[in-house]
């Protein structure tokens, strides 16, 4: 931008590279647009027009036979996104268990990933520490891999009698049968420390319903079957995350480092004055993408679960793709998958908002305080 | 503190220790020096552990691919296949169409490689240096464009391949994906930091503006350009959701997708890990053997491409 910005300026000073320019100028139009339009021409047949087609098979009952756009197809209006909402039955059932499960996903996914990545990189970009680029390469190495290829390695892991249970059994624990396992994580929890019984749940909360669902079934927290994506794709994440972390951890000056040590700050008054809040641009990203990829989710548990055991694991993402593909009702597909859309800009939106709220809250409180020492 | 003494660490940090009560302003010093040398070692201990964290999952499918079904199901966390068998690569390539999803997985991924490297350098160039109405807006859209989530687009592209008759074919497995926006915005970020005055010699020669592009612009963008190679062979070959709404037919099938019917299909009813745990190694060797190579370049895509977003 800055180049650009600057070449103008220079042409038109000296009047005779300005009249050169002006030739240019035509050639220089049409390659541009010559030189933008492929890129131009896929992204809207491929992304903007199908979406809006999709915005109409949305507002259909359209099952896949013939065009969409042919007269006959029964027009539904909103009917595909009210039946996720405030008609009672199993497509809204089906849908606000997707919700439930990506929300609880998500709950674990982000804080989980986020704080591995960090630690990662704190523990990477410690100074005279040998091997660094080995271990960066090893951490980050998940991440580059097929989503699907290494989804079957985590099947293999996580079968009954396979390695995660074998390692468990040398701390004599008797792991669970991950993949089939519907229980909820805070179930099995709530049941261990005896405050509710698993097999005879409290009737104040099996009794009343929201949305389709029951309180109980609302505050389940994640299926064991869905801890099981939930740590491959913590496995697969963390590494890039932490390539952010260390990009930005090198972008701190030493000096910074060395005024607090002098400060007498102890690693962990450090860490948490001083680095955290200088990753703060980073973190936001970090979690910004991370909360958008991770309401995504989809190759994993098309590979793994298929959106069992007992529903779930069904994502938004895989519920919009199975009730599209596989029932052939391609309009509340759509219309999953445009509520979906809604959430990750919500969640995108919620995010800033809270982060730069916090900001300028913590910034007033330090100078009032600051304010009221010097007086 | 038991490893710490094995360690062939200097006798002053040992020693620190021992003198710390005695004289207290230099304990200060020597006892953070120790704690120094300790956090060291737990930092190497971190490392080691998360090491194998993250390659022990690999470690266990290499293993596995090279033992019989009955020692995998009964045996998965010995190391050394015991006997060591091969049966399930014979199996790949004899009893399954891995050949054939390899084959299509190379043509779409060398495709739509070069069509990314290409098209996207050259809008890249355009929207960096060429001085046209419309530039800001269409940057802009494809700032947009960029923040649209894969998934919500599988149904509309399904629409889109279908109303132009290119459902279940090469074509629509490839066309889609020749574009990229981010890799548009990472040619264009390259192009902006590079200085102009080579350009414009180029120009005074009388040269057209592809010419220049080609012959003069290009060249100079060989890092950028072959970061952005790497990162379209990593996408395209890894690809999935994109062949589950762009084909059908087994023909059409590349690796991701035919891995995942291997494991989701009737045929995956069965265990067969050894087999599953094969096919997905072969299909991790391109991608990975690209990442030991250009690891340097992996990094730096990581990092742009957070930027972008």
């Amino acid at each position: 931008m800055a180049v650009t910005s600057v070449t103008p300026s220079v042409t038109t000073a000296a009047p005779r590279p300005g009249r050169r320019r002006s030739r240019l100028r035509g050639p220089e139009r049409t390659a541009g647009w010559l030189f933008v339009a492929p890129v131009i021409v896929l992204l809207t047949v491929f992304l903007l027009v199908p979406i809006l087609m999709a915005v109409w098979v949305s507002l259909t009952k359209w099952n896949g036979q013939g065009s969409p756009f042919r007269s006959g197809v029964p027009v539904a209006g909103f009917d595909n996104y009210t039946r996720l909402f405030t008609v009672d039955g199993l497509t809204r059932q089906d849908f606000m268990t997707s919700i439930r499960n990506t929300f609880y996903y998500v709950l674990l996914v982000v804080p989980l990933q986020t704080a591995l990545a960090l630690g990662l990189a704190l523990v990477v970009n410690r100074q005279l520490l040998r091997a660094k680029t080995f271990f960066r390469t090893a951490f980050y190495f998940p991440s580059i891999t097929s989503s699907v290829a290494i989804s079957v390695v985590f099947i293999f892991l996580f079968l009954n009698g396979g390695a995660i249970n074998g390692m468990l059994s040398v701390f004599g624990i008797d792991g669970p049968n991950w993949l089939s396992d519907a229980r909820g994580l805070f179930h099995v929890i709530l049941n261990a420390i005896g405050v509710v019984d698993i097999d005879a749940p409290p009737a104040l909360l099996t009794g009343n319903e929201v949305l389709g669902l029951s309180w109980w079934q609302w505050l389940s927290g994640p299926s064991v079957g869905m801890c099981t994506i939930i740590t491959l794709v913590v496995w697969t994440t963390s590494g890039t995350f932490m390539l952010m972390f260390l990009a930005a951890l090198q972008g701190i000056p030493v000096q910074v480092d060395e005024a607090s040590m002098l400060d007498g700050a102890n690693p962990w008054q450090h860490l948490r004055r001083v680095t955290i809040p200088l990753l703060k641009p980073t973190m936001f990203l970090v979690l910004t993408l991370g909360l958008i990829s991770t309401w995504q989710v989809f190759d994993q548990i098309y590979v793994m679960s298929q959106g069992g055991p007992a529903k779930t694991t069904l994502s938004p993402a895989y519920l919009s793709f199975r009730t599209a593909f596989f029932s052939f009702n391609y309009g509340s597909g759509a219309a999953i998958s445009f509520i979906l859309f809604a959430i990750i800009i919500v969640m995108t939106l919620l995010q800033r908002w809270v982060m730069r709220d916090r900001d300028a809250t913590r910034r007033s409180w330090w100078s009032r305080l600051k304010r009221a020492g010097r007086s | 503190m038991v490893i710490a003494t094995d360690n062939t660490a200097p006798q002053a940090y040992g020693a620190a220790g021992l003198l710390s009560t005695p004289e207290r302003p230099p304990v200060r010093r020597r006892r953070l020096t120790r704690e120094q040398w300790i956090g060291r070692l737990a930092s190497y201990g971190l490392l080691v552990f998360f090491a194998l964290f993250f390659l022990y999952p690999f470690v266990i499918q290499i293993s596995n691919a090279f033992k019989t079904e009955s020692d995998a199901n009964t045996h998965p966390l010995r190391l050394i296949p015991a006997p060591f068998a091969t049966d399930s690569f014979l199996r790949i390539f004899n009893g399954t169409d891995f050949p054939m999803w390899a084959l299509n997985s190379v043509i779409v991924t060398v495709v739509v490689t070069v069509g990314r490297v290409f098209l996207d350098s050259l809008a890249g160039y355009a929207l960096a240096r060429l001085r046209f109405g419309g530039r800001r807006a269409i940057f802009a859209a494809i700032i947009a464009v960029m923040s649209v989530p894969g998934v919500v687009l599988l149904i509309p592209k399904f629409l889109v391949l279908n109303q132009l008759g290119i459902y279940d074919s090469y074509a629509g497995l490839i066309i889609p994906l020749l574009t990229d926006a981010a890799g548009v915005f990472i040619m264009k970020q390259f192009f902006e930091s590079v200085p102009e005055s080579l350009e414009e010699a180029a120009r005074m020669d009388g040269a057209g503006v592809f010419r220049t592009y080609w012959s003069v612009v290009l060249p100079l963008a060989k890092p950028a350009l072959i970061t952005l190679t790497i990162l379209s062979f990593q996408g395209s070959w890894n690809e999935f959701p994109h062949t589950l709404v762009a084909v059908e037919s087994p023909d059409l099938y590349t690796l991701p997708r035919g891995l995942a019917q291997l494991v989701t299909g009737s045929l995956g009813a069965g265990t067969q890990y050894p087999l599953k745990l094969g096919a997905a190694l072969l299909t991790l060797i391109p991608v990975t053997i690209l990442f030991i190579v250009f690891q340097k370049r992996f990094v730096r895509g990581a990092t742009e491409g957070a930027t972008k977003e």
